[in-house]
């Protein structure tokens, strides 16, 4: 997993509330029995319409917007718990998701898959929209170390985040990476142990 | 502490800053339908399995019951037990599968085999996992991903949940049964009952319960929301385990016997919740609804739900009495109810009867050492005279991901632990109930209270 420390890029607006896992990756893609080639199938059935061809109007294919950065609508990721729709925004390109909130199973999904979700007030999601539409190759900076999402010199968020969740993330871990470098302890574990 | 805490305490690897604990895990089960994702994982990585000696697996879930020493016809069935195969060889896990003489459902057969035993920590990529906690260890469901993490490393990153009691004091009626007793802890607590929970079972029923009959209730602890549930260990627990294959032998036994007598709760121990039932108000029960917590005593009328769409799944009107129900099936099997003495106590049963014409009974023995005993003592020729089909082991029609599906729009009384909408079948309409309620349903073709038909 790709370790995420600092990024500095543009962001893709989706003032959408409530987008379900449904929307972010249709369950006729899940079969795959990889984790790549997601991203192609993301927002699918939003970004394409029946006969394969692109909806121009659509963030994602009108060329406005771009970035490793989604800012998107409240209870971003609800509904069913497919780690598939992590992939998907994964493999497509974004590293962090900007919301005023994140469904649990999403929350968890994305942070196992490199994906930062970070949650700011309905208040600070509106400013960000904002400056968005004003400014479309508006900068953002996001500094996981210090936990800080800066939008301008005069506007900066403090997010929070998981202690041990943060420290994979900086370290490109997810669980199974991180168990692998306590493998030390785990033996340690296993020899103290009275099995009977 | 709880027993919960006590066995839960001894298995923290380290603690992780936010609050989770990295648990070591004893004993890994693993099937045909949650490892293969976990395997290719591991393949990904470059990596071994962490522990070969403590992982066990069994192909169950997709499994025919009839001609298993034919191939799997059904081609996507057949593919998932041959990756099993396939893993297992490239892996070195031992594999129960079919042909192997001790092959059943997953958690039939650990027990069986000696394995598990009280102050374990055990997990497997199936809900009913919790049904190990019977002997007294923490055994609960975890998803593929979680699989993969053991797999590779022996243990789970885990936030603890809260502890519940659920005591169940008394005598029981004559007819009734474990299955009997958690259908109607579920029917009170509800499906989220017990959320967030790892639930203890104590009381003096529960104290007077065999071992099969405490797997049934831990199986189906997860059926009122919590993570799992367990039963202190006792003499009935240490008679099980001893002579089993993989059981301690010996002086080994005596010194595990001691250690296991320490396995109880404290008498002060607190729990973050408690509950109290008293055993002589328990009657047989039948689930009416399309969740195991909308559950009934046999003698009452389906009571006034917001769940309307449930009782319109299964034609059920509020107010009325299920008694005298035609039903098309019934289904004795399933990692709940499908050990030895579940099939004696149909035997029993259905001894010189027959079952009513138009009723299809099947019998799915949980192992192939249910199967061996069943016809050793004889219940074979039973159930053959009263027209009940002996089937071969596997999970069956509790799920139906095999052949053995009900048909849209039937009834079936099922001694498993699911009734959700299609969980039988597309349309299929299960009715849960113990298998001393299930045999007379066959005999008289329609839901009856069995307590009318015991001397």
């Amino acid at each position: 997993m790709e370790a995420l420390e600092k990024l500095h890029t543009t962001a893709v607006p989706l003032p959408i509330e409530n987008i379900d896992t449904d929307q972010i990756i249709p369950a006729r893609f899940l079969k795959a029995v990889t984790r790549e080639g997601f991203g192609e199938n993301l927002f699918r059935d939003w970004r394409y319409d029946k006969d394969g061809s692109a909806i121009p109007d659509f963030v994602l294919n009108n060329n406005v917007y771009k970035g490793r950065i989604l800012v998107a609508g409240k209870n971003f990721g609800c509904g069913s718990s497919r780690e598939h729709a992590a992939w998907a925004i994964h493999d497509y390109g974004f590293r962090v998701v900007i919301s005023s909130f994140f469904a649990d199973i999403f929350k968890g999904n994305a942070l196992n898959n490199g994906i930062l979700p970070i949650t700011v007030t309905d208040e600070q999601l509106d400013k960000i929209f904002k400056a968005i539409e004003i400014n479309r190759d508006h900068h953002f900076t996001v500094d996981v170390a210090s936990q800080v999402l800066t939008i301008d010199e005069d506007f900066s968020i403090h997010f929070e985040i998981d202690a041990y969740k943060k420290e994979c993330l900086l370290k490109g871990y997810d669980d199974i990476d991180y168990l692998l470098s306590i493998k030390d302890q785990i033996e340690q574990f296993e020899a103290q142990q009275v099995i009977y | 502490m709880t027993l919960f805490e006590k066995i839960w305490n001894a298995h923290i690897v380290t603690r992780i800053k936010g609050g989770r604990e990295v648990l070591y895990i004893d004993q890994h089960f693993i099937h045909e339908v949650t490892s293969p994702q976990a395997f290719g994982g591991l393949k990904k990585r470059g990596i071994d399995l962490f522990r070969k000696d403590k992982i066990i697996a069994t192909a169950d879930h997709n499994v025919p019951t009839k001609n298993q020493h034919l191939p799997i016809s059904e081609p996507l069935s057949k593919k998932q037990v041959d990756t099993l195969i396939q893993n297992c060889q490239d892996f070195d896990v031992p594999l129960y599968g079919l042909g192997h003489k001790k092959q059943g459902i997953v958690h039939v057969i650990g027990p069986e085999l000696g394995i598990t035993r009280p102050g374990m920590t055990i997990v497997c990529g199936d809900s009913h996992t919790s049904t190990h906690g019977a002997f007294g260890c923490i055994a609960f469901g975890i998803g593929t991903s979680q699989v993969e993490q053991v797999m590779a490393s022996q243990c789970l990153i885990l936030n603890r949940p809260k502890t519940m009691r659920i005591n169940v004091n008394g005598k029981l009626q004559k007819g009734v049964s474990s299955k009997d007793i958690v259908l109607y802890i579920i029917s009170k607590l509800t499906a989220a009952g017990g959320t967030g929970h790892f639930i203890e079972f104590a009381g003096d029923t529960i104290r007077n319960l065999s071992m099969e009959a405490r797997m049934t209730i831990c199986n189906m602890s997860i059926e009122m929301g919590a993570r799992g549930g367990m039963i202190a260990p006792d003499q009935k627990t240490f008679d099980y385990i001893k002579g089993r294959e993989h059981a301690p032998k010996g002086e080994l036994l005596e010194a595990a016997i001691e250690y296991w007598k320490t396995l109880h709760s404290d008498e002060d121990a607190l729990f973050d919740t408690e509950y109290t039932f008293d055993a002589e108000d328990i009657s047989p029960m039948l689930t009416y609804g399309t969740n195991p917590g909308m559950g009934i005593k046999i003698e009452d009328t389906v009571p006034s739900t917001d769940n309307l769409k449930a009782l319109e799944y299964m034609n059920f009107q509020v107010g009325e009495s299920l008694l005298g129900k035609k039903i098309e099936h019934v289904f004795i099997g399933s990692c709940t109810n499908s050990r030895i003495e579940d099939l004696r106590q149909v035997a029993a049963f259905v001894k010189g009867k027959s079952k009513a014409e138009h009723i299809n009974a099947m019998i799915v023995p949980g192992s192939k050492q249910v199967e061996l005993q069943a016809k050793e003592e004889g219940l074979d020729k039973i159930f053959e005279a009263a027209g009940f089909e002996l089937r071969e082991p596997g999970c069956s029609a509790c799920l139906g991901m095999n052949e053995d599906k009900i048909p849209t729009g039937q009834y079936c009384v099922s001694t498993s632990n699911r009734n959700f909408e299609g969980r039988q079948g597309p349309g299929a309409r299960t009715i849960l109930a113990s298998p001393l309620t299930a045999a007379a349903v066959a005999v008289e073709g329609k839901i009856v209270d069995v307590r009318k038909y015991l001397n």
